[in-house]
């Protein structure tokens, strides 16, 4: 069936702010639904309120808004723009939560605007637990026996009926949030009432527990004339206990016979079939693995995280035929792009192995339980491919980032036998190492299943992993064994460890023995037809298929890696602009990436895509294949940055900023130089490497002090010290890590914090404008409320900024993009970090000033000049609007994670404020982030001594809008004190009722409580802010973040929202 | 130990021997299969054919009772690996073993992938393995070029006819290497069915008076069968309900006038759109051919295109004109391969009680 003619205006829904459980691979999806769709004439309005995204950008929809995703939004939205229909699938969660909530209050009937996609009769029936279970029954698919509960009494009464242990899933909701696996009662009960409150319908489903099964998942397509496809399979290496999203993924299924594989197909297409999808969708399955029994765990009628990973791994595009079946194209109607050949209606093939592996944030929150449940936690995923499953797992752990690189980067040879065999059983991220090291000591496979219940078939590979370690340690080293090792993956200089080489002495052995990576092609069908796109990877010890291109020049564009805090989507936006510009200005492009969720790694963003890890040697070996006339490294953030100095050894113009001088802004010494022959002042401070003699700089400099290690992103291992004793721990834990490079050690300064991105030619900058945090110095900026343009600063400062700017990309030789934080008390400005790549806010301010940024700083890398590409250097006038860009945290998700706010980053996604006035762009961004209050008018304030003063303040403005205050003793006196009326509540060691009967009553919007500086050991501010938020209380911990959100409520209505359409700023 | 893969057009691929270390000369066909290894090494369509398979992990669940005949057909199989370690609850041994057993050769760690293309770009090629290092292009290529596939029909056939019991139709099997799934998925609908071989004459099979006829699939250029064409003319001409899959819908075609063909290099696997032209519809189908016919070359009042492959557009069936006959290029039957098209047996079913 042809195109639907009266579809002609599409508003497409995205998922909001990155959070775990709904991340990049709605960007992904999003960017590619909207180009399919504009590639078929329509015209496509995009509501998103991530700033960050590619999707809300001007050049994917004609109009774009920035706005929250909630229910008046979308409503005052259509209302604006009369859209004809609404694509609700591919915005996960979030948009199909929204899109429901629409039909249901007959809005869009009202209005006649139809849901295309999916119907909301199959989106009730996929979503809602009890009409799932009788569709399945009706259709004969079984599930686990459940029962929906509303209560806790009825959960109790049924998880004894079927015995324990029990799954609880809690109705819509994301990731899983709020479910969890309980053994007895007691764990039952507190699961099930967070995830009651959790529900957005107030109903958790208590399921048969059939952990230790194999879970299994197919992404399916189907077509309104009802034709049916599955893209691919995919079997988890974790069974079934560890939610999909932080499992070990491969693709396809490994150890499903034929039978297996077609049974639980067929099942999938019979779902699909029944619930009437049109589109994509994801069904999970588990398989006992002693017999072809199984169960339906569950069906996402939309695309999703799976989905994201299914294209990258097959080729096929998900998103784009999802787009299109919308519109009503049946699927032998839709051109396969990667082949130009076939058609949609076929199924993937796939001549490769592909393991995906979860970027878990444990690095982030050290406190936080490590154990991996049916709750989600991972904030992104690498993939990898290769021609065998070994070679992809080891790919994969070195694209983790997280300084493991083989099976031996976690060490666990100090537990023996029993010990280990213990530590077998906790179910975490260290897995995969922990079985290495049973088969080391000898364990059998049979013991090692029985606890861990993983296939033999995945052991046994970990076994020929660990064989080869073994073999490289103990034999000489052939040049067939070398061979055998490279094609499992092993890394040179794992490789020189083990054999006591040098990593030079591997390189050039390998080389001597013609061992080098050659690449093969994803192609969807495993080479029966020709195909036309470029995406790739590498293998060893088979035939190179990379066709040689054009004569243009060729540049490397470095991507990001995997999403995590401190480096999120930000920097694929980078990347992505980056690429589009180069190949404006006539240059073959070639990605590096091994992201599976993010647009970058789309097959038709770059002129060639090499899906990879991004270490020295693999960058090399496709250096070697390539020779690129350059090599970008200033928009890939850290992961890109610290490929520089290989990627010069290697002979490859670094084009932009030069590698001496990214290093300039790093080394202490130099930097300091530079900032003194260009008078400009920073916190004082000194470059150390031991806790003495960081001891020493911080009693020279007087206490507070703030302590970093240097080369990190996100502030990570930041910390403020206020005595000797913290400097003693945070070095300790700086020092977990390995580290090459120094720890800074500054005054700590309590300003304003203030950040500029700019643009610099070498002779004039651009800077598109200035951001103030709300929060001062000491929360990390990207944890920060940012405001542009700057609000308490005077013109004198401003200019001052600007002057600062153009001294330090200039004497840093800056060419391209440089992000300079800055802090201002009074009159005076301090620098305290310059990065000369891109940042995190750069879409952000590109987005709200108009000015593409990403390209423009592309251009001038090149060899434009700014004046050349029409703007006057300089601080460039402020827009017409006020926008406020607000973090977005997943703390609810982290057992164990401490939420209160410092110099290390621990948010996970950003949304938007964007408005003609301060306030209601304040309102817009913290609606965005989904503080949505007043509820019940009742909050806790507890607050340091250093802040009671203003909390007086911040009380009386919260007391005056209706609110009731709980405080503990001492802020309660001082509130008292100064005439606000405010409850004295226990302390939570004191007799109830206390602080925390209050927070587990359900009654209370918000918690202020701001923890003393310092390592904080007190145990009950931690208990309190993670009991607030496990139960879905606003927990604010910085004054200035209360001060905000108080002037939020004191000033806007929602029905008064006004809506700006982001693609016509200019 | 070493062997060699040596190719028509003189390219040679050093890998390890699995299996026999018997030299064989076969010629090559790729598979795309991702699971069901066992099933294409027991399809007698197989016979006279060596399948490399382009999924490079090869034996991950070992060998289960799921073969489709009563042996492996494959004169020779070509991987990139075999598992080690076998694992799923029904394994009940190796392919190491498996392919020893069957005395049938093969090469792993071989770069499967460039010899897909080799095959996808040349067009299906013969072919030889051998673990002699000091093997002669001179002398083998000519043996190569000579190779024909031939006569593998009467090979694969059964040596007499037998029964599955049923209480429904009687459905009368013409074995042409039928894969076991056909007469199941047949005897699970009720049908008692009776597998004929393919040397059996038609009258033979009209005397035994059956509800329907079912035409199986089968090995070799259909062009060759001459007799069992002559065979199948006679039984066109009766009212019999008549169901052929694979070789059966070739010899059918031919039969009616229909010209059949080489193509370039077959489709092979599980992944395969056919459009059934009567909804649009389109299913994924197992397929397993080397020949095709032409759809252009049939009168239309004899017979009309029923499928279509979505990808080349190639003829997948045909809907014979005033006849219950219909036959289908692709395997209703899978195994291995999608169960999408398993309504066909159903359909089967009701032309054979539409006819009573």
């Amino acid at each position: 069936m042809p195109r639907i003619k009266d579809i002609k205006k599409v508003l497409v829904i995205g998922s909001g702010p990155i959070i775990i459980g709904q991340a990049a691979e709605f960007d992904y999806a999003g960017t590619q639904a909207c180009r399919s769709l504009k590639e078929e004439g329509l015209e496509v309005v995009l509501l998103n309120s991530n700033p960050a995204t590619i999707m809300t950008d001007k050049d994917i929809a004609d109009r774009v808004y920035i706005e929250p995703l909630t229910v008046e939004v979308v409503e005052q939205l259509i209302l604006k723009e009369k859209p004809d229909s609404v694509l609700p699938t591919l915005g996960g969660q979030a948009a199909l939560n929204l899109a429901m909530e629409l039909e249901e209050n007959g809005f869009l009937k009202r209005n006649n605007v139809r849901l295309i996609g999916t119907t909301s009769e199959t989106i009730k029936k996929a979503e809602d637990r009890l009409e799932f279970k009788m569709t399945m029954e009706k259709i004969g698919e079984p599930c686990a026996a459940s029962k929906v509960v509303k209560d806790v009494q009825t959960g109790i009464e049924f998880a004894e009926s079927i015995g324990y242990p029990v799954v609880l899933r809690p109705a819509y909701t994301l990731g899983g949030s709020g479910g969890g696996i309980a053994d007895n009662r007691t764990e039952l009960v507190e699961i099930l009432e967070n995830g009651l409150r959790l529900s957005r319908v107030g109903e958790v489903l208590v399921e048969r527990c059939i952990a230790g099964w194999k879970e299994i998942e197919y992404e399916v397509m189907r077509d309104s004339n009802g034709n049916c496809i599955t893209v691919c399979n995919m079997e988890n290496l974790d069974p079934v206990g560890v939610h999909t999203g932080d499992s070990i993924v491969v693709a396809p299924s490994q150890t499903l016979s034929d039978k297996e594989y077609q049974m639980l197909r067929t099942s999938a297409l019979n779902i699909i079939s029944e619930l009437n999808i049109t589109g994509g969708c994801n069904v999970q399955y588990a398989l006992n693995p002693d017999s072809f029994e199984y169960c339906v765990i569950e069906v996402n009628p939309r695309v999703s995280r799976s989905s994201a990973l299914a294209s990258k791994a097959t080729g096929y595009p998900i998103a784009k035929v999802a787009a299109k079946i919308a519109l009503g194209y049946t699927l032998d109607e839709i051109k396969n792009a990667v082949t130009k050949k076939t058609y949609a209606s076929f199924e993937p093939m796939l001549d490769y192995c592909v393991v995906k592996i979860p970027r878990l944030p444990f690095d982030k929150f050290i406190s936080a339980k490590r154990t991996l449940t049916t709750q989600m936690k991972a904030t992104g995923e690498v993939m990898s491919i290769c021609d065998n499953f070994e070679g992809a797992l080891m790919k994969a752990i070195r694209s983790l980032e997280q300084h493991v690189d083989s099976l031996m980067s976690y060490d666990f040879s100090h537990l023996k036998g029993e010990e280990l065999l213990e530590e077998l059983k906790v179910v975490d991220d260290r897995r995969i190492w922990k079985i290495a090291e049973a088969i080391r000591q000898g364990i059998s496979y049979e013991d090692i299943h029985r606890i861990t219940k993983i296939d033999n078939w995945f052991i046994d590979k970990i076994a020929i992993l660990v064989e080869m370690e073994q073999k490289l340690k103990t034999e000489e080293l052939t040049a067939e064994t070398l061979k055998e090792a490279k094609r499992l993956e092993f890394p040179d200089n794992v490789i020189a460890e083990l054999t006591g080489k040098t990593e030079r002495e591997i390189h050039d052995l390998r080389h001597d023995n013609g061992i080098t990576a050659s690449y093969k092609m994803v192609d969807t069908c495993a080479a029966e037809f020709a195909a036309e796109t470029p995406y790739y990877y590498s293998v060893f010890g088979s035939e190179n298929e990379v066709v040689e291109t054009s004569g243009k020049k060729k540049v490397l564009v470095l991507g990001s890696g995997p999403i995590r805090i401190g480096q999120g989507i930000e920097f694929d936006f980078c990347s992505v602009h980056c690429t589009w510009a180069f190949a404006k200005e006539g240059y073959e492009t070639i990605i590096v990436n091994n992201n599976p969720e993010t647009v970058s790694t789309d097959f038709d963003i770059a002129d060639k895509l090499y899906f990879e890890p991004l270490t020295p040697e693999d960058v090399e070996s496709i250096v070697d294949l390539e020779k690129p006339d350059g090599a970008v490294v200033q928009f890939g953030g850290q992961t890109a940055i610290k490929l520089t100095e290989s990627l010069m050894k290697m002979g490859v113009p670094i084009l932009g900023t030069s590698a001496e001088n990214v290093d300039a802004a790093e080394d202490r010494e130099l930097f300091d130089e530079i900032l003194e022959q260009c008078e400009i002042p920073r916190p004082t401070g000194g470059t150390v490497f031991t806790a003495e003699e960081a001891k020493k700089v911080a009693n020279r400099l007087g206490y507070p002090v703030l302590v970093r290690p240097s080369y990190v992103l996100g502030g990570q291992g930041m910390q403020i010290a206020i005595n000797d004793h913290d400097i003693d721990e945070f070095i300790g834990i700086i020092n977990r890590i390995a580290q090459d490079h120094p720890i800074l050690v500054d005054k700590y300064l309590q300003g304003k914090e203030i950040e500029v991105d700019a643009v610099c030619d070498g002779e004039d900058i651009l800077i598109p404008g200035i951001m103030e945090h709300i929060e001062r110095a000491g929360i990390h900026s990207g944890d920060s409320i940012s405001v542009y343009p700057a609000q308490s600063i005077s013109q004198k400062t401003k200019e001052t900024i600007a002057e600062y700017t153009r001294r330090l990309a200039k004497s840093l030789h800056v060419i391209g993009l440089i992000n300079i934080q800055f802090i201002v008390c009074g009159e005076d400005v301090y620098v305290i970090e310059v990065n000369p790549r891109s940042s995190r806010t750069v879409p952000y301010i590109s987005k709200v000033t108009g000015i593409p940024i990403v390209p423009l700083a592309t251009k001038v890398i090149i060899g434009h000049k700014i004046k050349e590409l029409g703007y006057t250097p300089g601080l460039q006038p402020e827009a017409d609007y006020f926008a406020i860009k607000m973090p977005v945290f997943s703390f609810e998700k982290i057992r164990g994670a401490d939420i209160s706010l410092g110099p290390e980053m621990k948010s996970t996604g950003e949304c938007l404020g964007i408005a003609k006035t301060f306030d209601e762009a304040l309102y817009k961004a913290f609606i965005g982030a989904g503080v949505k209050l007043p509820k019940h008018k009742n909050m806790i304030m507890t607050v340091r001594d250093e802040d009671k003063e203003e909390a007086v303040e911040i009380g009386r403005r919260f007391e005056k809008i209706g609110y009731k205050i709980f405080a503990t003793e001492g802020t309660a006196k001082v509130l008292t004190d100064a005439g606000v009326k405010a409850m004295t509540v226990n302390k939570i060691e004191q007799e109830s009722p206390n602080l925390m009967d209050l927070i587990l009553g359900h009654k209370i919007d918000l918690v202020i409580d701001t923890p003393p500086q310092g390592a904080d050991h007190s145990r009950d501010g931690f208990v309190i802010r993670r009991n607030a938020i496990e139960t879905g209380v606003n927990v604010l911990t910085a004054i200035d973040t209360a001060k905000a959100l108080i002037t939020s409520l004191e000033n806007t209505d929602i029905q008064k929202l006004t809506l700006i359409d982001i693609a016509k700023i200019k | 130990m070493k062997a060699f893969l040596i190719l028509e057009d003189g390219t040679v691929f050093t890998g390890t021997s699995i299996g026999s270390t018997k030299d064989m000369i076969s010629e090559i066909v790729f598979n795309t299969s991702m699971t069901g290894y066992l099933e294409v090494l027991t399809d007698p369509s197989y016979a006279g054919q060596a399948v490399v398979m382009t999924y490079p992990l090869i034996g991950n669940y070992g060998i289960t009772p799921d073969m489709e005949s009563r042996k492996a057909w494959p004169d020779g199989y070509i991987v990139r690996e075999l598992s080690r370690m076998p694992s799923n609850f029904r394994c009940e041994g190796t392919i190491q073993d498996f392919l020893k057993e069957q005395d049938i050769p093969g090469i792993a760690g071989i770069d499967t992938r460039a010899l897909t293309k080799i095959l996808r770009e040349k067009g299906t090629m013969n072919g030889m393995i051998t673990t002699n290092e000091n093997y002669n292009l001179d002398e083998i290529l000519p043996k190569l070029k000579a190779y024909t596939v031939g006569d593998v029909v009467s090979k694969v056939t059964c040596d007499e006819k037998y029964v599955l019991e049923g209480n429904g139709p009687k459905v009368a099997l013409m074995d042409f290497g039928a894969k076991k799934n056909i007469a199941k998925s047949l005897n699970e609908r009720g049908c008692e069915v009776t597998v004929y071989p393919a040397g059996t004459k038609a009258e033979e099979i009209i005397a035994s008076e059956p509800d329907g006829i079912m035409l199986s699939n089968g090995p070799g250029d259909p062009e060759t069968c001459v007799s069992i064409i002559e065979e199948i003319k006679k039984l066109y001409n009766t009212d019999i309900p008549i169901f052929a899959i694979c070789l059966g819908h070739q010899l059918m075609a031919l039969a009616n006038g229909a010209k059949t063909y080489k193509l370039k290099y077959g489709h092979r696997g599980g992944n395969h759109p056919v459009k059934d032209l009567t909804n649009n519809r389109v299913y994924i189908s197992s397929q397993n051919h080397g020949y095709a016919v032409d759809g252009t070359s049939i009168d239309p009042k004899v017979a009309k295109e029923a499928f279509i492959n979505v990808n080349d557009g190639t003829n997948e069936g045909l809907a014979y004109e005033g006849k219950n006959i219909f036959t289908v290029q692709f395997h209703p039957e899978a195994c291995p391969g999608p169960l999408d098209s398993g309504y066909l047996f159903d359909r089967f079913m009701d032309m054979m009680k539409g006819a009573k």
